[in-house]
């Protein structure tokens, strides 16, 4: 009874988002390092949940060094993907929006940026946005799904997790925090196919307006002392001084400890 | 009176001989005590300005003279002068300003982050660029404010940052992840103060999230990884940015369009004003949203799989520590990751990718505790980066009492359970109350 309904409940349709991804010494097309791992969660999901079906979704132009870039993707053991097609130069997000809402998955899957052009990140939160989904970002793992809920592990700086209930039909962006994705096999690769769409793309013209270069190293911060007087300069270029905290000497092992537990409270590193 | 000077050449003679018996009276009566010291230059009665050298200086704490030439005088008068050297910064009020231009800091604990401030004088570089028509920076701020010390120099802080108005919203509903919550404030103040800017960190810690779906409710294409803005009257809003694209390979040139998340040190914070940081309320309550996303809180991860480099408190051993197992239970109930100083690794108490300093890890903890450490310049030179130092040791003089904010002095051992204990019981009691 227990497992019937499980298996009932668990299977969802899972839309994965992937972009041509830009070696970063070479430049050459590759899988984008995010929207491979956003596969990965994908495929990890569907082991776990069976039933659940995956489709993966490409805006862009059908091109020969594209198209092994995209097989990167199905080389991690998928049949076919789907390509919107449309000229290289046009605005992705429309399309996508139309195709999402017409084949209405349950889950969403993206990278948080892609490795070229703009990167700028809005995309998923453009889809949200038209969407209306909830949207979270920098996705550690799924734990589970379960009556239309998602329960999520999002990663958080220094390392820490934080857990998340989301209602479907939600959209989950993936960056480095997101365990490695799989080798592509050269094979499988080879033989799946694309099925192709056309769309009736608009082209970016505010990016075509936009200047873009090769980037520029950025300055560091020079270290600037404002001081009035040479005896300061010279105090800050030889030594930064300490600020001399708090010391207590003659105390009790206790009141120290006291002492050192309030500043741990305060700072909330305490769990 | 009269204006002819007369001159008393037996009182200036004394005024000159500094051993006179009646030196003091006769400085006294000449006037030339003024303000705690000796005039050491006055314009004499030809019109010429004479100079009395031994005017200048101050007598040292060895009951040397000392001259310091530097122009910041020290000694008797010295902390009047010092205390006014400190509060050199001009203080700015905007009343009526022309535009605003609205900040949200990501205040990672509470406290104004470097990334923040650098954000706050890229605001004011914005808004101060026309000098006769200023705009005022608006903060908005969730969560506590903590900041150093509390009332008056609280404000002060966000003051000194550079900021105008504060709109503080520190209701629960704003706590954790709530960007639903955040994003309905945000709204909210930008039709009741309709920003001409709104700036944002593009951090992972909030900052990028908040901001890119701030821009997307606003209609607005936002600019992502700003390092440099520069006036440009051919732009719409009259300024042009320069982004970081392409996953760090492409830098774009754009004009600033209304909603910028900007990258660390794109400008230089805030150091020479103060301003008002006056507090603003909404007029118009914030609807509240029904929120798709639950947040169930921080999940407990292992402190020991977190690399060090990233661990946010560190629990670091030295030649101090006597007992190990004491100092691993320790890091365990703190729930901190485990650091060590070169000896504690060399002697084969710790492993070596647990080494802090110059030949190990360059840490950035928020809280980095140094059990028994002495403090060698290789070990400091690794936790430059950490926010609060907190030192265990038995030696009141070593170089880490100095680095420290709180220093405890004592018996590592003894203090650590204590501690312990400390903790223990108050989990206990929680635990009992929950
Ligand atoms: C090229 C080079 C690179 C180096 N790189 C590093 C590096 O990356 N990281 C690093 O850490 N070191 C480094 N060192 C070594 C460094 O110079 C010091 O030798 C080392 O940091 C000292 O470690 P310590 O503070 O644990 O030991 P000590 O200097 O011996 O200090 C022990 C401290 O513990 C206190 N103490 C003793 N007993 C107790 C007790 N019961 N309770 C409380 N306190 C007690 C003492 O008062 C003393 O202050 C390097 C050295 C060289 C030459």
């Amino acid at each position: 009874m227990q497992p019937d309904r499980q298996q009932q409940q668990q299977g969802i349709d899972v839309a994965v988002l992937v972009s041509i991804g830009r070696h970063p010494t070479t430049g050459r097309a590759r899988r984008a390092e995010q929207d491979a791992r956003g596969l990965e969660l994908a495929l990890a999901m569907e082991a776990e949940l069976p039933g659940t079906r995956i489709s993966v979704l490409h805006a862009g132009p059908q091109a020969d060094d594209s198209e092994s870039a995209l097989r990167g993707y199905l080389g991690m053991g998928l049949e076919s993907m789907t390509l919107l097609e449309q000229p290289a130069g046009s605005d992705a997000i429309l399309s996508l929006v139309e195709h999402l809402a017409a084949t209405a998955p349950q889950l969403v899957i993206t990278g948080a940026r892609a490795e070229r052009g703009e990167g700028s990140g809005l995309l998923p939160y453009a889809l949200a946005e038209h969407l209306g989904w909830p949207l979270v970002n920098s996705l550690a793992s799924v734990e589970k799904v379960e009556n239309g809920v998602v329960t999520l592990l999002q990663a958080l700086p220094r390392g820490q997790r934080r857990r998340l209930k989301v209602r479907l039909p939600a959209i989950i962006s993936v960056d480095e925090a997101a365990p490695v994705a799989r080798q592509s096999a050269f094979g499988p690769a080879r033989r799946a196919t694309f099925a192709i769409t056309p769309t009736t793309p608009e082209a970016d013209s505010e990016l075509a307006q936009w200047h873009l270069a090769p980037a520029r190293k950025r300055p560091k911060r020079l270290k600037i002392v404002k001081a009035a007087s040479a005896r300061d300069r010279f105090k800050a270029a030889a030594k930064s001084e300490g600020k001399g905290g708090q010391v207590l000497a003659d105390v009790t092992p206790e009141q120290g400890a006291e002492a050192i537990y309030k500043l741990l409270k305060e700072e909330d590193v305490l769990r | 009176m009269s204006e002819i000077i007369r001159r008393d050449p037996r009182r200036e003679w004394i005024a000159r001989n500094r051993l006179h018996p009646e030196y003091a009276a006769v400085l006294a009566a000449l006037g030339v005590n003024r303000g705690g010291g000796a005039v050491s230059e006055w314009l004499g009665p030809n019109g010429v300005v004479r100079k009395d050298p031994r005017a200048i200086g101050f007598i040292g704490p060895n009951g040397v003279k000392r001259i310091d030439r530097s122009g910041l005088q020290q000694g008797g008068q010295a902390t009047a002068a010092s205390t006014a050297a400190r509060d050199s910064r001009r203080t700015v009020t905007i009343d009526q300003p022309a535009f605003l231009v609205a900040v949200v800091p990501d205040l990672t604990g509470g406290r104004l982050s470097g990334h923040d401030k650098d954000l706050l004088g890229l605001a004011r570089r914005v808004a101060d660029a026309d000098a006769e028509q200023p705009g005022a920076v608006v903060a908005i701020l969730f969560g506590e404010h903590k900041g150093e010390g509390d009332g008056e120099l609280k404000e002060q802080t966000l003051g000194e940052a550079g900021i105008d108005r504060v709109v503080h919203l520190d209701d629960e509903f704003y706590a954790g992840f709530s960007p639903e919550a955040r994003l309905a404030a945000l709204s909210a103040v930008e039709r009741e103060m309709t920003p001409r800017f709104w700036l944002l960190p593009d951090s992972p810690l909030g900052g990028a999230d908040l901001g890119r779906r701030l821009s997307l409710r606003l209609g607005e294409r936002a600019a992502t990884g700003v390092w440099q803005i520069e006036a440009d009257h051919e732009s719409p809003l009259g300024w042009r940015c320069t982004a970081r694209g392409g996953a760090g390979s492409l830098d774009i040139q754009r004009p600033l369009p209304r909603v910028a998340l900007v990258l660390a040190e794109c400008a230089e914070p805030v150091d020479e004003t103060r301003h008002a940081a006056e507090h603003l309320t909404l007029a118009a309550s914030i609807p509240t949203t029904l929120s798709r996303i639950e947040d169930l809180g921080q999940v407990a991860v292992d402190p020991a799989g977190v690399a060090l480099a990233e661990a946010e408190f560190i629990l670091s051993g030295g030649n101090g520590v006597k007992q190990w197992d004491a100092f691993h239970h320790a890091a365990k109930v703190l729930g901190a990751t485990e650091g060590a100083s070169r000896v504690a690794v060399d002697d084969g108490f710790m492993a070596r990718d647990r080494q802090v300093g110059a030949t190990g890890t360059w840490v950035t903890a928020r809280v980095y505790m140094a059990v028994g450490i002495s403090g060698a310049i290789q070990h400091l030179q690794g936790i430059q980066r950490c926010d609060k130092v907190v030192a265990i040791n038995l030696d009141p003089g070593c170089d880490i009492i100095k680095r420290a904010d709180l220093a405890v002095i004592g018996d590592s051992t003894q203090i650590l359970a204590a501690l312990v204990a400390m903790v223990e019981q108050q989990r206990g009691g929680q635990r009992d109350a929950a």
